[in-house]
């Protein structure tokens, strides 16, 4: 049996085998060049991650179709992330040319007049490039403004809106990117470099010379210009007592090799200066004046040129030897840097960390325990039909094998981040998905009727597409912001409330399987009821003591945040409804006001309440949880919880109606677990 | 009695109660979109009996009738207190729910005690600067102050809102005048009266400001971090009761003196100030956020408390996640800014949080917690123990 559980995982590993690296790039060793530390968003990550998260935001996907026109088995040219990012930053006039942005609505594509699907001409009518949109830059520019100015609020915008912002941000991010090593405005970044230096250094021996203070600030407002790009920060402390902060973009290095250590403060009072500028009245507020004096402190203050570092020197010969083709100085350029990253003390924990995380990058866990729970789940179904032993046992297997890999992939996450598992909704649907798993397989060793094997693999397969899909928003290992810096409440708060939700889905879950195997199938005879019936009221009271506890501690970090143990935020309320309505159903069952098919349709609601909660809250866009606000997936929701109330529907249907009651002669007028005498609660299936 | 107390004691009654609990929290939370926590949290929480209507074109006539949260409160409270006197039977078996009854009626009682004595306010000051007060963001006063015999003090009369609000006149043994109420907006726009444009409408007031300016009504602000901006006209009459003129006096507008028989009088609306026996400094601000991003990574206050009562003086750091809990109050790091005029000058905004009943839901947990476990492993235990079906 575990042998075909083996085979049958053997067969998924060689389905998402990725294919090795071919075409023109095939020389250069990119996937050492992917593994280059950089900081993002104010996150130390890889090269790889950086390039793959900035493609999920601007074509949906990981990887680059270079010919997104032809079918798969015509085998369409396909770059990497990092091949792709290393052109858009070396070969920018190639990356250029590429079909590397993915729009949806067709009116957005007329409207920019771009060409229709097309076969023949190498066209898909869905991806384009940059030198094909260009032309119509200013049109999504003005329609962007336009949606942000009339329709501040996401929930007014429609679908065009979404897409014109969508393509306006995958648009900026794609040029944040192209300017992170050779900045396009200029041809030799070394010439400039050099003439930068030779300026600062004549300011330096006179201070006092207007011409050469203003030739000094031309300077510094052409650079700040590259640097206020917020391109990644590829250039790395390099004296010894710089700490892992000391990461700067190209453009602060170079104003800091010219002036000295002053660059950061005056990029700051530049942008403080800039800010303020476009106030009305704020030409002669006190305001102004101090941030010209500062910036003038600063200047007077710098100190002569330096040499240029060596990362910079190291990034500008692998840009001019890829641009060449040169693969033999790009390797050796690339191996002699990393050489000298290692030797930094600053930047070693980024180098081992980004290596690990490339590491995760390719594994794709969540993605690859996908198919797994799939087949799972269908060999579950399978076994009601026959009681074949074999399919009951080789899903079982498969979804421990499947849960092991989920859980491997949640903790190299934790690992990653130094962070407990839920930080963010991408990183709750995969603990939902992975208790849902968790407490499957634990019916399933209880009862051995595949029911908690279908229940566990549907709820893990589903927890991990939501996932999916979040991860499309970007990076999913963001840093977290103040007031969720903190591990002990992340830790207690955040995991309890999820491990509550991820319980009342089991439960809902159950229910469900017990309506439609009821009313569409006669499989559900009277011993398969009572079972599903004790599990399912198990697992409520499971859930009532998690989501009790998960919510009152939300309470006390909010009583250590900011004062107040219940605020009536909406994702506060949410979790409360939650709790009200374990309860409820609990006190219902307890006085007697529902029994089996009553039962299971209340716990059907869990699931519209618990959805409520974890999305539906988020939805309304107010609140100090509106962390994940997304509009994208309100057609989702609505969708599900339809179907939830035309389950409930069917479970209220009286018993002649169901398929599998309707011959019972004494069927619904049992409880579903007989108090035993002395009014004692009925047992809970699992604790 | 039992009979009499039956119908209070119901299962029925408790899963009804939870139902509309359930209403009432759902309801709540869409009104916030519209009307802004603060208005949504008095209506449908702090109050007996609220209702709710959609607020799009063509379905307001839908209206829904609600318990408030007082009425559920009180009622959850009734029915379990009931069923514990007369239904309930104690039993090792039951401890577990015994345990976590009590829990809930502790954080019941401890969110309506939260409810009544709880006080939040504000302190706001730039580096360097002292304050022996907090301010109330949703609440108004006119002060009216004057001279004291020590000349670094003045003496204050503080008029609350809600007798503004009240108008008619007002009359204070320590004031040698009387205010009549002319008007009073709760939000309002004050501005400078235009030659061409409003030749039409009255200046606000005679004297003062307001002489020279407009006031308008506005509608009350519903977003959460905003307030309201009340305006009030106020004639003053000397103890002859002849008028002195009147007056506009905004919460936008700088402070206004008013001469009584010879004495000067210095009138402003402002927010409600609470006073307290200890000073606090701000010494040093840290904002810090991810390199190369504007995400927030640490807010941090360094303050000096300095309490001539006890002749304490000490310095400590406030910052996010980490309160200080001083004198009663708590302080929470808010909101951080610099100062309008010197940029190298940081602002800090503390939260300031009085409740008496802090350790309540800390208690409640505990209890509910315990009672949950309890009551779970003993049915974990039966469960084991058991063959299964």
């Amino acid at each position: 049996m575990k042998r075909l559980a083996v085979l049958l995982l053997a067969l998924f590993a060689l389905g998402t085998a990725a294919g090795a690296a071919d075409g023109p790039n095939a020389n250069f060793h990119l996937e050492e060049f992917a593994r280059l530390p950089v900081v993002f968003n104010g996150r130390h990550q890889p090269i790889d991650s950086l390039a793959a998260n900035a493609l999920v935001q601007i074509r949906e996907r990981r990887r680059a179709n270079l010919e997104p026109w032809k079918s798969w088995w015509e085998k369409p040219r396909m770059a990497s992330a990092t091949e792709w990012f290393a052109t858009l930053t070396m070969r920018p006039e190639e990356a250029d040319t590429w079909p590397t942005f993915r729009i949806n609505h067709p009116d957005l594509i007329s409207l920019l007049k771009l060409p229709q699907k097309d076969e023949e001409h190498g066209q898909d009518g869905k991806h384009y490039s940059w030198n094909q949109i260009e032309p119509g830059f200013k049109e999504v520019e003005d329609q962007a403004r336009r949606v942000l100015e009339k329709k501040p609020d996401a929930a007014q915008r429609d679908s065009f809106d979404q897409s014109v912002l969508k393509l306006r941000n995958a648009l900026t991010l794609y040029l944040r990117l192209k300017n992170t090593v050779i900045p396009t405005n200029t041809t030799n970044l070394l010439a400039d470099v050099e003439k930068f230096r030779a300026v600062a250094a004549s300011f330096a021996t006179n201070r006092n010379d207007q011409g050469q203070r203003q030739a000094i600030v031309g300077q510094i407002f052409n650079w700040d210009m590259l640097e206020s790009f917020d391109t990644p920060l590829i250039i790395p402390p390099a004296e010894a007592n710089l700490t892992r902060e000391g990461w700067t973009r190209v453009a602060a290095s170079v104003v800091a090799l010219s002036l000295g250590d002053n660059a950061t403060a005056l990029f700051r009072t530049l942008g403080d200066i800039r800010k303020f500028q476009g106030q009305p009245g704020a030409e002669g507020a006190p305001l102004m004046s101090s941030l010209r004096q500062r910036f003038n402190e600063l200047l007077d203050t710098a100190m002569p040129p330096k040499p240029v570092p060596a990362s910079l020197q190291a990034y500008v010969t692998m840009a001019e030897a890829f641009r060449r083709g040169d693969s033999v100085t790009f390797n050796s350029t690339l191996a002699g840097y990393r050489q000298q990253l290692a030797s930094n003390p600053a930047v070693a924990g980024d180098l081992t960390k980004t290596a690990r995380e490339v590491f995760f990058n390719h594994l794709v866990p969540f993605y690859n325990t996908m198919p797994i729970y799939v087949t799972a789940f269908l060999l579950g179904c399978f076994y009601w039909f026959n009681f074949n032993q074999t399919a009951r046992k080789l899903s079982f297997w498969l979804i421990a094998a499947g849960f092991v890999l989920h859980t491997v992939g949640l903790i190299f996450r934790m690992w990653l981040e130094g962070r407990p598992p839920v930080t963010n909704l991408y990183s709750s649907a995969i603990f939902i998905g992975w208790g849902s798993v968790g407490l499957g397989l634990l019916l399933e060793k209880f009862w051995r009727n595949a029911i908690g094997l279908v229940v566990g693999s549907s709820l893990g397969f589903v927890t991990l597409v939501i996932a999916h899909n979040l991860a499309l928003d970007g990076d999913t290992l963001v840093m977290l912001q103040a007031v969720l810096d903190t591990n002990i409440w992340l830790a207690t708060h955040v995991v309890i409330v999820t491990l509550g939700y991820a319980s009342t889905y089991v439960a809902g879950f159950l229910a469900m399987l017990y309506v439609v195997r009821g009313v569409f199938t006669r499989g559900l005879d009277e011993a398969t009821g009572r079972s599903l019936a004790r599990m399912t009221y198990g697992i409520v009271c499971f859930a009532t003591l998690f989501s009790f506890i998960g919510t009152v501690l939300g309470g006390i970090w909010a009583d250590q945040s900011w004062g107040r143990f219940w605020g009536w935020d909406p994702k506060e309320n949410g979790a409360l409804i939650i709790v009200l309505w374990n309860a409820l159903i609990l006190h219902a069952r307890w006085g007697g006001m529902v029994r089996e098919r009553g039962l299971m349709n209340l716990t059907i609601a869990g699931n519209i309440v618990t959805s409520w909660s974890w999305f539906g809250t988020n939805m309304l866009g107010i609140g100090l949880h509106s962390y994940g606000f997304m509009s994208g997936a309100f057609l989702w929701l609505g969708g599900f919880i339809l179907s939830q109330l035309v389950l409930i529907a069917l479970g209220s249907l009286p018993p002649r109606y169901w398929r599998s009651l309707r011959d019972r002669p004494s069927a619904p007028a049992k409880p579903a677990d007989p108090k035993p005498k002395g009014g004692g609660k009925p047992r809970p299936a699992v604790a | 009695m039992k009979r009499l107390l039956a119908p209070l004691t119901s299962l029925k009654l408790t899963v009804t109660l939870l139902a509309l609990g359930i209403a009432v929290v759902f309801f709540g939370t869409l009104a916030q979109t519209e009307d802004g926590l603060y208005v949504a949290q008095a209506r449908y929480f702090r109050s007996w009996f609220s209702t709710w209507s959609p607020h799009a074109e063509g379905w307001k006539w839908i209206i829904v009738p609600l318990p408030g949260g007082y009425l559920l409160g009180t009622a959850l409270l009734v029915n379990l207190l009931a069923a514990h006197a007369v239904r309930f039977k104690f039993g090792w078996k039951k401890s577990g729910i015994l345990l976590t009854h009590i829990g809930v009626i502790l954080l019941l009682v401890g969110q309506l005690a939260t409810d009544m004595f709880a006080r939040e306010s504000r302190m706001s000051f730039a580096e360097g600067e002292w304050r022996n007060f907090t301010e109330d963001f949703h609440k108004t006063e006119l002060a009216i102050l004057s001279d004291a015999a020590d000349p670094s003090m003045d003496d204050v009369v503080a008029i609350p809102e809600s007798v503004l609000a009240a108008g008619g006149e007002i009359r204070d043994g320590k004031l040698p005048f009387t205010i009549r109420i002319k008007s009073y907006a709760e939000n309002s726009r004050i501005r400078a009266r235009g030659p061409m444009v409003d030749t039409n409408t009255p200046p606000a007031s005679t004297a003062g400001v307001g002489a020279r300016a407009v006031m308008e009504p506005a509608a009350p602000t519903r977003a959460m971090d905003s307030r309201n901006l009340p305006a009030v006209v106020a004639e003053v009459l000397d103890p002859a009761g002849t008028s002195l003129g009147t007056w506009l006096f905004g919460f936008v507008l700088n402070p206004q003196t008013v001469t009584v028989g010879g004495k000067e009088f210095r009138f402003t609306l402002r927010s409600t100030r609470y006073y307290e026996h200890f000073s606090v400094k701000l010494i040093k601000t840290t904002h810090e956020v991810y390199r190369g991003t504007d995400t927030p990574k640490n807010f941090q206050s360094r303050v000096q408390i300095e309490n001539p009562g006890s002749g304490e003086k000490r310095e400590v750091d406030i910052y996010m996640n980490n309160p200080l809990r001083y004198g009663g109050l708590t302080f929470f790091q808010h909101q951080m800014g610099r100062d309008d005029i010197d940029a190298n000058r940081g602002t800090s905004v503390l939260q300031v949080v009085q409740n008496p009943s802090w350790l309540a839901p800390y208690l409640g947990t505990i209890v509910v917690g315990l009672g949950l476990l309890v009551q779970f492993l003993i049915h974990l235990v039966g469960f084991l123990r058991k063959p299964r079906a």
